[in-house]
Order: C-alpha cells, then sequence, then structure tokens
C-alpha cells in the first residue's frame, strides 16, 4: 500500500486521564475506501480513539495524519471541513427540527455566521437532502420532526446527517446498539453502499454485524493494539481470544 | 415518493417569511392605535418606559430562548445604550448659558459639583449627535463582543456564563456610582432637556417619541423574525440542544454564540437610549443585577420562545408593577415571586406558549376518553421500515 492511498495515518498517539493511560502509543492506518471495524472489552480505548481523531479529546503525545496532513493541533470544526465525519454513540440529532433541517443544517455550505444568515435554500441543496434521505431510508418523513422517529431511525438520520458533508472518512460510534435484526440488516446494507467511496471507522460489539460488515478488524486492549487483520485472523489469535472473545 | 413527496419538499423550501405575520400586525395595532386611544399621556409615556424594557427581553428571546445562553446582565447593555444618548443631551442642555452661575460653566452640573474644571476627553465626542447615535449600538456591541470572545472562545456557558454576566452588571454599576464626578454617580445622568433644540419634555413630543419607540420595536421584533428564519435561527435552536453535534458538522460555535450575544446587546441598547428620551434620565438603578433580573422575568412571563410575547410580557409585568406599587406597595415583591415560580412551574413556555398547552392538554384528554387519539410523543413503531432503495431513487 503507497502512502497515497493512505486516508489515516494515526502514530505513537498517546493520552492519559490524571495519569491513566487511556490511548497508549497507539498505531492504526486506514486505506482509501475501507471499512475498519475497531473492537476491544469495555475501556480499551475505543472511542477515546474517535475523540482523539475528531478533536473532541487532545492528545498528549503522537500524530495523527488525515491525507499527510497533521491534525493533532486543529480544532475540531476544522477536522470536519478537511472531510472526517464523526456519529457519536446515542443519536445527536436536534428533536425539535424536521428531518430536513437536521439535513440541512449539516449542508456543507453557510458555514459562518454571516453565511447561515445569508443561506438560501436552494434546489441543489433541496436535491442533495432527497437524496441522502433517500439514502438512509427517510425519504417519505422528510417532513417529520424528528423526534418523532424510532430509535434505528435517528441513528440513520444522524448518519445521513454526516454523509451530507460528503466525508472521506466516517467514524461510526456503535451504529446499531439498541437496533432490532431488521434494522441492523439495512444498516449493514448501508454502511457497505457508503464505504464504496469513502473510508470508515466503525466501533462496534455485535460481532455477527462485524463480520457482515468488516474489510479489516482492529482489536484494542488497554489502549494497545493487540491484533489486527481479517475477522478469521483476529478470531483465531490467541491474544484476542483471552482478552475479549474468550469471555 | 412521487408527486405528493414533490410538493412536500416545494412546500418546505418556501420559507413562511409571513409565518408570524399576523401576531406582529396584532401587536403593530396594540401599540399604535390601541393603548394611545385607551390611555392618557401620562400612562401612555409609562406604557412607553415599559416598551424599552421589551427591547431587551426580545433580545433575550434569541440569546436565550433560543440560542440557550442565559445572560443576567443585559442591564449593562440597556445602561449603556441610556448613558450613551444622555451624555449627549447632558451636554446640550449644560451650555455655557444655563450653567453660568458654575464655578466652571459649559461642563454638566454634577462635574461642577465634584470640583471637576475641564470636561473629561470621553465626554468630548459625545457633543455629536451622529457620535452619540452610532455609539448607542456600537459601545454595547463592542462590550458584547469582548465579553463573548473571553468567554464563549474558552468555552464557558451555562450557569457560569450567567454569574459572569451577573459580575458585568455588579462592576458597571459600582464603576458609575463610584465615578460620580465623570457620570454621575448614583442619581444618573438628569435635567435633559432638548435635543439640537427640539425640547423632549413636552406633550407632543413624548407622543413623538412614543410612536418612534414603537416603529423602534416592531423594527425589533422583525429583524429578529428573519434571523429565526434563516438556517443561523435554526443553528442557535440546535446549538442550545446539541452543541457538540454542530460542532463535529464544521461550525465555530462561539462565533454563532457571540453573534447572537452581541445582537442582543445592541437591541437592549436601543431600548436604553429610547427609556433616555422618553423618561428625561439614565441612573445606575437600570444597570444592576436587580434590573437584569427583572428583564429576564419579563421574557419568561411572555415566552422565551416568542418574540412577540416577550413585549406582552414586558407590558404585563411591568403594568402590574406599577398597579402593585401604587395600590399594596408591601405586595408587589411577594407577587413578583409568586409570578416567577408560576412560570417555572406551570407555563414553562411563558404566556405565549399557554395556547401549545391547552391544545396538548386537550388531545390528552380526548386521547384518554378513547375518541381522537393523537400521537403527541415519540411512537417508535410507527410504520414498518422502509428499505433502503437505490440512490435517491425512491424519491
Amino acid at each position: 500500500m503507497s502512502s497515497n492511498a493512505m486516508v489515516l495515518a494515526v502514530e505513537d498517539l498517546s493520552v492519559s486521564f490524571d495519569g491513566f493511560k487511556a490511548v497508549d502509543g497507539l498505531n492504526l492506518y486506514v486505506e482509501q475506501n475501507e471499512l475498519r471495524v475497531v473492537i476491544g472489552p469495555n475501556g480499551a480505548g475505543k472511542t477515546t480513539l474517535l475523540d482523539l481523531i475528531c478533536g473532541r479529546t487532545r492528545a498528549s503525545a503522537g500524530s495523527i495524519k488525515f491525507k499527510d496532513q497533521e491534525l493533532t493541533r486543529l480544532p475540531e470544526h476544522q477536522r470536519v471541513r478537511l472531510g472526517i465525519g464523526r456519529k457519536f454513540q446515542t443519536p445527536s440529532i436536534y428533536e425539535g427540527l424536521s428531518v430536513f433541517e437536521n439535513l440541512e443544517i449539516s449542508y456543507p455550505r453557510g458555514r459562518t455566521v454571516f453565511g447561515s444568515l445569508f443561506f438560501r435554500r436552494d434546489a441543489a441543496v433541496i436535491e442533495r437532502v432527497r437524496e441522502v434521505a433517500g439514502l438512509v431510508g427517510l425519504g417519505d418523513r422528510i417532513a417529520d420532526a424528528a423526534e418523532l422517529l424510532s430509535h434505528g431511525q435517528k441513528q440513520w438520520l444522524e448518519i445521513g446527517m454526516l454523509l451530507m458533508q460528503d466525508p472521506e472518512l466516517l467514524m461510526l460510534d456503535e451504529p446499531v446498539a439498541g437496533m432490532s435484526v431488521s434494522e441492523r440488516e439495512q444498516t449493514a446494507r448501508l454502511l457497505t453502499r457508503i464505504s464504496a467511496n469513502r473510508s470508515v471507522i466503525v466501533i462496534e460489539h455485535d460481532m455477527e454485524f462485524v463480520k457482515r460488515i468488516a474489510h479489516r478488524v482492529t482489536v484494542l486492549h488497554q489502549g494497545k493494539v493487540i491484533a489486527e487483520g481479517s475477522m478469521a485472523h483476529v478470531q483465531a489469535d490467541p491474544k484476542v481470544i483471552e482478552v475479549y472473545l474468550g469471555h | 415518493m412521487s408527486f405528493a413527496g414533490k410538493s412536500l419538499v416545494k412546500k418546505l423550501a418556501a420559507t413562511p417569511w409571513w409565518r408570524d405575520f399576523g401576531s406582529i400586525a396584532v401587536l403593530a395595532l396594540v401599540i399604535f392605535a390601541v393603548l394611545p386611544l385607551c390611555l392618557d399621556l401620562f400612562r401612555l409615556n409609562l406604557v412607553g418606559k415599559y416598551l424599552t424594557y421589551a427591547f431587551v427581553a426580545v433580545g433575550l428571546v434569541l440569546c436565550w430562548g433560543y440560542g440557550g445562553i442565559l445572560s443576567l446582565g443585559q442591564g449593562v447593555f440597556f445602561g449603556l445604550g441610556g448613558y450613551c444618548m444622555a451624555m449627549f443631551l447632558k451636554l446640550e442642555a449644560s451650555d455655557p448659558e444655563s450653567t453660568k452661575i458654575q464655578s466652571t460653566p459649559g461642563i454638566p452640573d454634577f462635574m461642577d459639583w465634584n470640583q471637576l474644571t475641564a470636561l473629561p476627553a470621553f465626554w468630548e465626542p459625545f457633543k455629536s449627535f451622529t457620535f452619540a447615535l452610532l455609539a448607542v449600538p456600537l459601545v454595547p456591541a463592542a462590550l458584547a463582543l469582548v465579553i463573548g470572545l473571553a468567554m464563549f472562545k474558552r468555552r464557558v456557558g451555562g450557569v457560569y456564563f450567567a454569574i459572569m454576566t451577573q459580575t458585568f452588571a455588579a462592576i458597571l454599576s459600582i464603576l458609575i456610582i463610584g465615578q460620580q464626578g465623570y457620570t454621575g454617580g448614583v442619581n444618573g445622568i438628569t435635567d435633559l432637556k432638548t435635543l439640537h433644540g427640539w425640547d423632549i419634555r413636552t406633550d407632543a413630543a413624548k407622543y413623538l417619541l412614543y410612536y418612534i419607540n414603537a416603529v423602534l420595536l416592531l423594527g425589533t421584533v422583525a429583524l429578529g423574525r428573519w434571523v429565526l428564519n434563516t438556517k443561523f435561527g435554526k443553528l442557535l435552536l440546535a446549538l442550545r440542544d446539541k452543541e457538540e453535534r454542530v460542532r463535529f458538522s464544521g461550525y465555530d460555535v462561539a462565533n454563532f454564540k457571540i453573534f447572537v450575544f452581541c445582537l442582543a446587546a445592541m437591541f437592549s441598547a436601543v431600548g436604553g437610549a429610547m427609556f433616555t428620551l422618553q423618561v428625561g434620565f439614565m441612573s445606575p438603578s437600570f444597570v444592576g443585577i436587580v434590573p437584569s433580573i427583572e428583564m429576564v422575568i419579563f421574557t419568561a412571563v411572555g415566552g422565551r420562545l416568542s418574540l412577540v410575547g416577550a413585549v406582552y410580557g414586558s407590558l404585563l409585568v411591568n403594568y402590574g408593577k406599577s398597579y402593585f406599587s401604587e395600590t399594596f406597595p408591601e405586595l408587589w415583591l411577594f407577587f413578583m415571586g409568586g409570578l416567577f415560580i408560576a412560570v417555572v412551574m406551570v407555563f414553562p413556555n411563558g404566556l405565549a406558549g399557554l395556547a401549545g398547552q391547552f391544545r396538548a392538554w386537550r388531545a390528552k384528554r380526548s386521547g384518554a376518553s378513547g375518541t381522537a387519539p393523537e400521537p403527541v410523543s415519540a411512537t417508535p413503531d410507527r410504520s414498518a421500515v422502509p428499505a433502503f432503495g437505490a440512490e435517491g431513487g425512491q424519491s
């Protein structure tokens, strides 16, 4: 793999909270159009890793490069503008607004104060909102208040909000938690489709789901990578079995 | 989705600028016609004074109701706007001819009493009416900008921000009271007479100023409505409820908070300037902590999500204040306290929210009796989940 195809390069990344090393000298490389799943027991540092990449948490040491650009010193909104999207664990949508407005706010135009005051809802915006709403299965709910959606639909809406920005790297924290079997099935299909032209990092506990979607799997334990490779490969790894899959 | 869906999107696409037109028109009718026709000049002048507080309340609807930024220091901006206007008027009232008995003629009387022998440098530009007019919105906006940069860029928010604004209100009122020679001290700036030779104390001037105030207030409400209708307005709601989500959608959240805080400050300042013109003085009793909190109560009573409601809230609470303090002076404070408790516990969205609350209550009642169940809350299994179609192909 050439470095050009590398979208994300995390090297020697560490962060400690009051002496506790949540992430400890971690290395992670994600290629273009790759769907990577990060697994690991509770407290392994999975969510912290995503927080570090999107800027919610500041790194104590190490580097995070996105398309060869160093991210560690950039504020959050600039990382988003470079093309990094982050979905939170619990659905994080604007309950008081309609599905349309939720998606529209995420449209990458009019992001400054005056840009937003003079933002016009033109045909391109409407077309894009409809396209994304259709993609995440909310095509017929566009005019509804977001608070009326089911839990699964709220998760899809947030994924849709990220897709509005057309990010090159999409990070999803437990996207199928609390979903029904059929909703999981549809989410798997959605993730497979959207990873066709972007890189995706997913944190997930549901092993059936991981098997279904992952290109490669990274296993974290105590802030370190202990295994990486195909699902079959990591499942056979004795260290992984010991810390995670075994019990 | 076919034609029905298309027209739906079209409907969404048209911004309903007229959405609040009805309620703004009713408000205009009340302020322009009903009140002037029903009240004598003394009462109308009082109403005019109450309406200057409404500027602050309208600003708080944007800043607090929609943006979620509770400022307990709006009196600072109201006062600064008022003082900028009062300084101009005071200089005009202090011409050498009418102050010839002073030891230093030509400077405001309170300066002379405090042994000042020359006009302080920061008073000089207020000889110009144009400068004073520009200073009314811009000085408070500049202060709000500095406060906003210092607080919001460091992500100070919520209760901490509210406490900081209280501090600023206390600082400014103490500063004004302490620097008597420069500010008029606790008495404020009084004995204002004319504006470019036009006597503001006559009946005709009071009527005219009432109407100027009314036009400015309606303009402020309309401007607020416009702001709320833009994407900026939606973002305010969004960042009130899910600040992180907005930040991680590529927005520099602090800038949006700073802007709405500055806008609310400018609204308050215009109210302050109109107060000075209509009432004829400005004093630190409109700057400190107590008036700032009262202004939040006006907003809460009217409805913190309703621009028009905030105006009615200011009118009603102040009318109640005058009425009670004239009739049962000792009961007023209890009434004010009771009102605030009632707002918090019984009608959290104020007067403007009562209609919605009533509808929800009726829907719940009819739902309970089994006649016409209406969906009032989230219903997880509303319908079968639609399958994912081809990209955009569903629409």
